[in-house]
């Protein structure tokens, strides 16, 4: 499992029906773990930056991207198929009238196939709960202060879907390559806690 | 199955608090929205958690104003949800 919360009772509970599990021959040993790696396999930020990337230089995948996000990362061969069935991915843009930030407030669904494994503070009840609700003060918090006049839309990853947020291009890159401009992206960026 | 909204429908969440788990959100029940977009179809969250057959149907994208959720605030929400949860808003 990820991170470190041994001590959590529901840690406990689920160690011990993996260990009945395994007991009656209805899970092989380590099969959970082997089924997390899976899904987390080669999941990094860096695949949501080159999306982003591409999506600045080229307008027409930038159309596909949020057209179909799912069709569109194939073309950088990446893929929202390491859980049990394909995930839905929606890329929400960012523009000068309204930013997007995304939440999952019932539990903690991210796209970890293209961001990797989520940062703590975004399973944290704080932000799950507050995020919905005042937006701009947890922006705000993160040191992004939008314009009043800048609209905040808050995706809840409440069923099926994962989210990615696609950044606003940061004035003064028009020379700037492909390459250079994944390395601006940020994780905070993807997600919406970050201008870019 | 047709679905049985379409993206531009005014919805209500249901108010009810089921025992189960469910994937309609607290803070979103009773709640007037706009369906967005469709996210597609899948078996009902609330039917699977609870080991019963269930059929895909329609999850909708919905835009709820932050103001017809909390009573206040200036941005808007979008929760992604099954048609099971909504009805048709009667009030506009």
């Amino acid at each position: 499992m990820s991170g470190d919360h041994r001590s959590a009772p529901a840690a406990a509970q689920v160690r011990h029906v993996e260990a009945l599990l395994e007991a009656r021959g209805l899970l092989a040993p380590g099969e959970i773990d082997e089924r997390i790696d899976a899904l987390a396999a080669g999941g990094t930020p860096a695949h949501g930056a080159a999306l982003v990337a591409r999506a600045w230089v080229d307008p027409a995948f930038r159309e596909r991207l949020l057209a179909d996000g799912n069709a569109a990362i194939a073309e950088l061969g990446f893929s929202m198929g390491g859980a049990l069935q394909e995930q839905k991915l929606t890329v929400v843009a960012n523009d000068e009238d309204e930013h997007h930030v995304i939440v999952c407030t019932l539990c903690s669904c991210y796209p970890i196939a293209l961001l990797g494994p989520s940062p703590g503070w975004y399973k944290s009840e704080a932000y799950r709960s507050r995020v919905v609700r005042e937006p701009r003060a947890v922006l705000a918090g993160f040191g992004l202060e939008l314009p009043a006049s800048t609209r905040i839309t808050v995706w809840d990853a409440s069923a099926e879907s994962r989210y990615m947020v696609l950044p606003l291009r940061p004035e003064g890159t028009a020379d700037v390559t492909e390459d250079e401009l994944a390395g601006l992206v940020t994780r905070k960026g993807l997600i919406g806690t970050a201008a870019v | 199955m047709t679905d049985r909204f379409a993206p531009g429908d005014r919805v209500r969440t249901r108010i009810a608090d089921p025992t189960g788990h469910t994937r309609l959100p607290r803070y979103a029940r009773g709640a007037s929205g706009v369906i967005v977009s469709t996210a597609g179809h899948h078996p009902l969250a609330d039917e699977r958690a609870r080991g019963l057959a269930s059929a895909p149907r329609a999850v909708h994208h919905v835009r709820f104003a932050a103001r017809d959720l909390f009573g206040e605030g200036d941005h808007a929400v979008v929760v992604e949800l099954w048609e099971d949860y909504l009805e048709p808003d009667g009030s506009t």
